[in-house]
């Protein structure tokens, strides 16, 4: 096998408590990397069309990358899980760091297939190439900082890393996240809830073995190299301010989604700005394994009533526990931020929960008698945190809200879901595209649902390189290519902060990936994959059902233009312009109007024992002749 | 000669150490060209988010891992201070490990004989790497001149405080 993969692939069936090692096909390893990319081509081969996300026929799928394990900065401890997402119904993935990833590769496994479900509560204890299965009775119920500090306290081992679902996981909310090393998160499209429907607690890993590169000394040489650049302007951001300094930026380009997108603007912005951030309640910037960057911002409240409340936070959550709720107090938002990580809620889609409810409370869609009492307007900073106790634990209206926002608003009726801000199920994250056009295509057709982590065209946006309020032809293509980027990065696993480190982009991934392999990929080849791995999403989506008309955006995003006296006043997306973005992307992606890859373009990118799965789709209307007799040969 | 306070030790600054263990890599890389964290001869701990550390061997005098071994596989150098370990006379039994206040010493995971930090010949690769420069190569009257100066700069700071209205 290559260098930097182990060749080796885990089976744990959690019905029946068998586990076994396949070999990893090095061919399946070219094509699809590592990471997301691989992920998804063993979900799509591990389960049939239609499955419910939530059966045991469901697998939840957990890779490392090539990278996992060497020294390689930020990439050197990656992990991606990869499911049928119960949110969206389509592609699920999720990455994260920490340390987790790194000792899996050191157990010797590119990838571990959960499949089935186990009757009682377990967990999985991965000790290099002993693989068991434990009780997990005396865990249920408990929070993934907890669990992981009672399995490394039954198993004796300090350094055993843990990933861990919360009670929102156990009873199935939709919008669980997977916790690992404490504070990373596994967070979108539901993957805890996956685990949760399989009643897996938690995965315990130790890895002993070396991880060894092809090249040591070219490679520590390039290690050296992006240490140094990390220490340099590429990563200021994410080592100072981190990523809430984004509050007063957005702010200031009318672009920080408010009040569930109400506004674009928020008047409490400064009090929830980086800034006043840093300096009032970072305790803390800590690192992952191997990072040079360290970027992970430890904040503790200091006073008041959420006194001692220590949690990591990040502008995302930040602003969906935040500005999305019309809430303008830190100490508030990082309770919300801590309550999310210790009932394992993915906090951005909890904030948008939040927000949305919000909303219709607003709208007289919900009232006191739907919320048990809590008054949930805008602003009550009290109400979003005992509405997320609710949520993480399914009591009243919050069993309805863990459901995910598509759902909930479905279930409420009374036009609820003119206030439900999602994209294929999934809940929107803080960029208001309503003047972000370019990235709005991004978040359009992204495989997994509303997302900026996908193609971080709002790049494209905020820098200035468009008009930013029009659509034109040839964004689609600028999207494309970073989507290309994008899947290429998280299918080696690279931390989206230390993206800025590799200045020369594809041409520095090839030259890393390629030290540690051994291979000789040229930068075109691996873009090709990044393409490749972008259209296998679209592909499972297919196969699931998926089509043109998933590729929408937000209810509030199209109907309701910025009120706010800001530059982008006005602004939103019209029917016409989404038609438009669409074409203009499918058009760049090879793909048919209807948005499905074409047989050339798949046979193209070597993905031709795929065919099948578009052929009745694009198969062009014959034309009208009159009939014929048949002739016989 | 060299005297004990002049031994110099790697010691990481617990007001610098994030955790990242980039100091375990590249140990491990320099030893053995391998990528393990287990055949580190520097060690992280993360007792939790905010409480971070590394350590290393700090060269105690009449050093109790030396005593602690019944096969004398332990030698303390006279010179540097720093353990050496006769492989073929370690079995592994532990004994230092126990013996040591600090984890510095660890045993080897596939050659099961312990290993302890030889300071990479004077120039040691975790201090070249440290991304916070959070390591030092030091000795202990360095660390106390250290903290003399850091506190005598609190005190000023506090009277300064007091000083201006």
């Amino acid at each position: 096998m290559l260098y930097g993969y182990t060749g080796k692939m885990l089976r744990v069936d959690l019905s029946s408590g068998k586990t076994k090692t396949e070999p990893l096909k090095e061919e399946l390893a070219k094509k699809y990397i590592g990471g997301i990319g691989l992920g998804m081509r063993l979900l799509l081969d591990n389960s049939k069309p239609g499955t419910d996300p939530l059966s045991p026929k469901n697998p939840l799928i957990l890779t490392t990358g090539p990278l996992t394990g060497t020294m390689a900065p930020t990439a050197g401890n990656g992990i991606a899980f990869v499911s049928k997402s119960p949110l969206t119904n389509g592609l699920g993935e999720a990455k994260s760091h920490g340390f987790l990833g790194a000792d899996l590769k050191r157990a010797g496994y590119d990838a571990v297939i959960f499949e089935g479900k186990s009757d009682k509560p377990i967990y999985v204890w991965i000790d290099d190439d002993t693989v068991q299965l434990m009780d997990a009775k005396h865990l249920w119920g408990k929070s993934p900082q907890d669990t992981e500090d009672a399995i490394r306290e039954e198993l004796g081992d300090y350094y055993v890393r843990v990933a861990a679902i919360g009670e929102a996981g156990e009873k199935l909310s939709k919008i669980a996240c997977i916790i690992n090393d404490k504070t990373r998160a596994a967070g979108r499209t539901g993957m805890g809830t996956v685990m949760g429907s399989k009643n897996l607690k938690a995965i315990a890993v130790r890895g002993t073995k070396d991880v060894a590169v092809a090249k040591p000394e070219e490679f520590i040489e390039v290690v050296k190299m992006l240490h140094e650049r990390m220490k340099g302007p590429a990563t200021t951001k994410y080592r100072t301010l981190g990523t809430p300094l984004n509050v007063l930026v957005h702010n200031s380009l009318g672009a920080l989604p408010t009040r569930n997108f109400t506004n674009a603007t928020f008047e409490g912005a400064e009090k929830v700005s980086g800034e006043y951030l840093n300096e009032r309640y970072i305790a803390r910037i800590i690192a992952c394994s191997s990072c040079a960057m360290r970027c992970e911002h430890i904040a503790v409240v200091p006073e008041g009533p959420y006194k001692g409340t220590t949690t990591r936070m990040e502008y995302e959550t930040l602003w969906s526990l935040g500005p999305n709720c019309g809430i303008d107090r830190l100490d508030a938002i990082i309770k919300g931020m801590y309550l999310c990580n210790y009932y394992g809620l993915d906090a951005l889609s909890a904030g948008g929960l939040v927000g949305f409810a919000m909303d219709c409370y607003e709208h007289g869609i919900l009232t006191k008698k739907d919320t048990g009492g809590l008054d949930l307007g805008f602003g009550n900073y009290e109400a979003m945190i005992k509405l997320l106790t609710m949520v993480g634990t399914r009591e009243g209206l919050g069993d309805i809200l863990a459901e995910g926002v598509k759902r909930a608003a479905e279930k409420i009726g009374k036009g609820a879901e003119k206030y439900a801000n999602h994209i294929k199920g999934l809940e929107m994250t803080g960029y208001d595209i309503r003047g972000l056009k370019t990235a709005a295509i991004g978040y359009a057709v992204s495989f997994r649902g509303a997302d900026h982590n996908r193609h971080g065209a709002y790049g494209i946006d905020l820098k200035g390189k468009v008009d930013r309020f029009k659509v034109e032809k040839g964004r689609g293509k600028m999207v494309m290519e970073i989507e290309d980027l994008y899947t290429v990065i998280d299918s080696l696993i690279v931390c989206k902060f230390g993206r800025g480190t590799y200045y020369d982009g594809f041409e520095d991934l090839a030259q890393l990936y390629n030290m540690a392999t051994g291979l000789d990929v040229s930068v075109e080849e691996l873009r090709a994959a990044g393409e490749r791995i972008n259209n296998l999403g679209r592909l499972f989506n297919i196969r699931e059902g998926f089509t043109r008309k998933d590729d929408g955006l937000p209810a509030k995003v199209m109907s309701t233009p910025i009120p706010d006296n800001t530059v982008s006043k006005g602004s939103h997306i019209t029917q016409k312009e989404l038609d438009f973005m669409l074409d203009d992307y499918y058009e760049a992606r090879g793909w048919t109007k209807e948005g499905v890859p074409t047989i050339e373009k798949l046979k193209e990118i070597g993905m031709r024992d795929l065919v099948a799965l578009v052929k009745e789709k694009v198969k062009k209307p014959k034309p009208k002749r009159p009939k014929r007799p048949r002739r016989k040969r | 000669m060299a005297t004990a306070k002049a031994k110099k030790f790697v010691s990481a600054d617990p007001d610098k150490c994030v955790g990242c263990s980039v100091c375990e890599y590249v140990c491990s890389f320099e030893k053995e060209k391998v990528f393990n964290p287990l055949k580190s001869r520097i060690r992280v701990v993360r007792l939790d988010s905010v409480i971070n550390l590394a350590v290393a061997c700090r060269l105690c005098e009449d050093a109790p891992c030396v005593a602690a071994c019944p096969r004398d596989a332990l030698e303390q150098s006279e010179e540097t201070g720093i353990i050496m370990v006769d492989e073929e006379k370690c079995n592994g039994c532990g004994w230092c490990i126990e013996a040591c206040d600090y984890g510095a010493i660890t045993l080897h995971p596939e050659k099961r004989v312990v290993v302890v930090c030889d300071l990479c010949d004077g120039n040691p690769k975790c201090i070249e790497w440290c991304p916070e420069g959070g390591i030092d190569f030091t000795t202990r009257d360095l660390l106390a001149q250290k903290a003399r100066r850091s506190a005598v700069k609190k005190l000023f700071q506090e009277a300064m405080k007091k000083g201006t209205p």
